[in-house]
């Protein structure tokens, strides 16, 4: 598995100087290793953090969810249907080419033909090239995510990827499992080039000497990347020095890195939802509101946060985390038992029934403890759970058939945009349309549909957000589905590595801007 | 001897058709590859049209004949994650499984030999008696929890050995990537290795001591004594000759099951090796991978009773190879 990847066609002058501390090498460890160098072969948090170190998209998050400019200097809304960026001159590619507008449209292009991507960049109906440094973004309707989704636009050096390698393929060629040039091959504009990689074993980066970013207080010269797949092994190595950066960081472990005089655990609150799905098609019961809300009612999501995550989680009462426009802040978590027991009787279940359950036993933190719990907190209401748990390889297959009454599913929104979680968790099934593609419980109100599809066209945020916090209302009042918590991000380093400020939400650390004091 | 030999050839194919068709029709059961391959938002058409494309709708024996008509030109299939063929991705990581295989034979050997020795010719001194108390807990703790306590006290509380991978390499002949000649690679063996020999050497310690208390009630020992001799030679020559002669069976066999065990050891301290990569195609669903994985760890087993057998025969001329 010996690649030495060969980045630099030509030698990159070094025009600005970097400022700042000394350089310095950080050692890392994650749980896995980016599986491909091709960007664009799968969405997936390893891949969106190799991107951020490699590439540059046109903007990026910034740690209050807003927009950073990064190759995009600046944007503006030129009409409903059409968004226009102002590209940074002087940018170039690790290959030496410059960087220009021909290659965000080749980007563009590109991501449109990804089976994971397309789907992202679908509400654009094409790219226009004003001249080198202007491009335009249209939409076929007014589009209010425009900026979210080009966070996903990382510009890859057209000159780089085309002709063709030399097996006779296209360089430019995604291959979803296969072994193309642009998945053993990288060019862009990013902090750092691939020096060294065997996969599943180590990654090691250098950085980039002609980085654009002149500005950026980061030190790091090198990186050397291992994936360590046991989470105590990975706090071992961070506790015996052998490495100075490490995430996930797994919620048991958490008091002893507190503890440790010589690293920093550093947490915050995270997006991704977990939640349980009730399905009316296969129970007759679910299709009644109130013995959906008595189940909500029997759930305690403070009392599973504070037992099972140990803190390390948010309870929830609705999909959208703060700081998305669709959080409604007067939906709090409802666990009332009397409560529950009195639905249950209103709704003639006063003796209960018998369902099955399933989950991931691998895939979310605690997983297989929650949903345990919740089948205990639902036999207090007299509904027997037969529950089953399996690894997520298996899982998912089994929710796709949606072989259980209630099934347990994280989510992420890809956009950061609420909307996501009603298009994919909570709106009518439809597959045509692509909607409710993971709505295994088969709710359907065609009212929150109605505000979802209105809310994808609505270009003022304040006018959005009234808009996704309703939905929100409306699947609460339903209980449409169980909410329990947002799951915490963790990551811990040595005490000299400054990782603080380049953390984020979406777990993409921005290692180009880390600093190691020295 | 040839005769044996193209009987074993023959079983040895039997068995590797067997392993394949096992392997190859629980592939279904592992879980959806595309799963791993794609992102959470992409859509069920998309996924089915990538399955059309990698041919995993056809039916299960014109996949399975596809499969061996690949295999008899030596072509395993190719890796999913790894995006080469999986036996070339299965090779290159054998030579680190099969030196931390050495590295806990060498520590079996040297320990267990005069370990088992010394408490069946005394066994009932206070050594023996540690010996046999401490080798029933080194049985009974799983490896897992053996090479966590281990890290634990060796890496972060003492500082003494790193904590997890192989360290330094050397590029040997044939690619074999060794540890064996760096201060660093050496270094980073000495804990994988103990935790994967705290397996078997209890087994062989009580193996060597029962059979070396067997043969010291024979009347061959017996005889000797009365004839005087020294009491080394009767141990060390008369004695341990006869007593290693099952031990080296079993060791053979155990080899094999030692390969098996490297999976959770490999994994605990981010050994590069086979065992770590099969546990993590599995969890992947990197089914070409598995399927590779299973052939390569039953060509092993094959190949090692083969020599087994044959050293067998050498160390005792009574057994005839080719009257079996």
């Amino acid at each position: 598995m010996k690649k030495t990847v060969s980045l630099f066609a030509g030698a990159v002058l070094s025009l600005g100087l970097m400022t700042g501390a000394q350089a310095a090498t950080l050692k890392m460890a994650y749980d896995a290793d980016p599986v491909s160098l091709d960007p664009h072969e799968q969405l997936s948090g390893g891949t969106l953090q190799l991107s951020h170190m490699t590439f540059d998209p046109l903007v990026r998050w910034d740690r209050k969810l807003g927009f950073e400019a990064r190759l995009a200097e600046k944007w503006e809304r030129v009409d409903p249907l059409t968004m226009r960026f102002h590209l940074r001159k002087g940018v170039k590619f690790h290959s030496g080419n410059d960087f220009t507008a021909k290659d965000v449209a080749f980007t563009f292009e590109r991501l449109r033909e990804s089976p994971d991507f397309k789907g992202v960049f679908a509400p654009f109906s094409g790219i226009k090239v004003v001249d080198d440094y202007t491009i335009e973004l249209k939409t076929a309707e007014p589009f209010p995510l425009v900026l979210n989704n080009v966070t996903y636009l990382f510009p890859m050096d057209s000159k780089f990827y085309s002709g063709k390698d030399e097996n006779g393929e296209d360089k430019a060629k995604l291959i979803k499992h296969g072994n193309s040039f642009a998945s053993r091959n990288m060019s862009g504009t990013g902090p750092f080039t691939v020096s060294y990689r065997e996969q599943g074993v180590r990654v090691e980066f250098e950085r980039n000497s002609g980085y654009w970013d002149t500005k950026s207080p980061g030190n790091v010269d090198k990186i050397v990347l291992t994936p360590i797949k046991e989470a105590p092994t990975r706090v071992a190595a961070l506790l015996s020095g052998d490495v100075d950066f490490i995430a996930p960081v797994p919620p048991t472990d958490h008091e002893r890195i507190q503890g440790n005089k010589k690293v920093d655990l550093v947490t915050m609150g995270g997006t991704r939802i977990i939640t349980f799905q009730m399905n009316q098609n296969r129970v007759e019961a679910f299709k009644d509101a109130r013995v959906r809300q008595a189940v909500a009612y029997a759930i305690n999501q403070q009392g599973i946060v504070k037992k099972i995550m140990k803190g390390f989680a948010t309870p929830a009462a609705q999909m959208s985390p703060w700081g998305y426009l669709g959080h409604n802040a007067a939906l709090k978590p409802r666990f009332d038992l009397a409560k529950a027991k009195q639905l249950m009787k209103e709704a003639g279940y006063e003796k209960g029934f018998s369902i099955t359950m399933m989950a991931p036993n691998n895939r979310y933190v605690n997983d297989e403890k929650i949903a345990q719990a919740a089948a205990a907190m639902l036999a207090k209401i007299n509904i027997k759970v037969d529950l089953k748990t399996m690894p997520k390889a298996q899982y998912w297959g089994e929710f796709d058939a949606r072989a259980a009454d209630m099934m347990m599913i994280g989510w992420h929104a890809d956009t950061e945009d609420s909307n996501n979680f009603f298009e994919f968790l909570t709106a009518c099934p439809d597959a045509e349309k692509g909607l409710g593609q993971y709505n295994s419980g088969n709710y359907c109100n065609p009212k929150a549909d109605a505000l979802m599809v209105q809310a994808n066209t609505e270009t003022s945020p304040k006018k959005r957000a009234a808009l996704m916090q309703e939905i929100e209302q409306i699947l609460y009042d339903d209980a449409a589905f169980i909410p329990l918590h947002w799951q915490n991000l963790a990551w811990a380093a040595a005490k000299n590595v400054e990782i603080e400020p380049v953390l984020n939400v979406m777990d993409f650390p921005y290692l180009g801007d880390l600093v190691i004091k020295k | 001897m040839i005769a044996f030999f193209i009987k074993r050839l023959f079983q040895a194919i039997i068995v590797m058709f067997v392993i394949s068709l096992i392997s190859f029709s629980i592939q279904d059961n592992l879980g959806d590859p595309l799963r791993e391959m794609v992102g959470q938002s992409v859509s069920e058409a998309e996924r089915q049209a990538l399955r059309d494309e990698m041919g995993l709708n056809d039916p299960f024996l014109i996949q399975y004949g596809r499969f061996l008509g690949n295999v008899l030109q030596g072509d395993l299939g190719t890796s999913y994650f790894f995006k080469e063929p999986a036996l070339e991705v299965i090779l290159k990581k054998m030579p680190a499984t099969l030196e931390l295989v050495f590295g806990a034979t060498i520590i079996i050997v040297l320990f267990s030999v005069p370990l088992g020795v010394y408490s069946a010719i005394k066994p009932f001194s206070w050594f023996s008696r540690v010996v046999m108390g401490v080798s029933i807990v080194g049985i009974s703790v799983p490896v897992f929890l053996t090479a966590i306590g281990l890290i634990y006290l060796f890496a972060i509380e003492l500082g003494w050995m790193p904590s997890y991978g192989r360290g330094d390499t050397v590029d040997m002949f044939w690619g074999w990537d060794s540890g064996l000649f760096t201060l660093d690679g050496l270094h980073h063996l000495i804990l994988p290795s103990f935790t994967l020999a705290s397996i078997m050497l209890p087994l062989f310690i009580r193996l060597i001591r029962s059979e070396m208390m067997e043969v010291l009630q024979s009347e061959y020992v017996k005889f000797a004594w009365a004839k005087g001799l020294h009491s080394r030679r009767i141990y060390f020559l008369h004695a341990l000759k006869n007593t290693m002669l099952p031990v080296i069976t079993v060791g053979g066999v155990q080899i094999g099951t030692m390969v098996a065990y490297t999976i959770l050891t490999e994994t605990v301290f981010q050994w590069p090796g086979m065992g770590f990569l099969f546990l993590e195609a599995v969890n992947r669903v990197d089914t070409p991978l598995i399927v590779a994985y299973l052939i390569v760890v039953g060509a092993v087993f094959v190949v090692t009773n083969t020599i087994v057998d044959l050293i067998y025969g050498l160390v005792n001329p009574t057994v005839k190879l080719a009257g079996k």
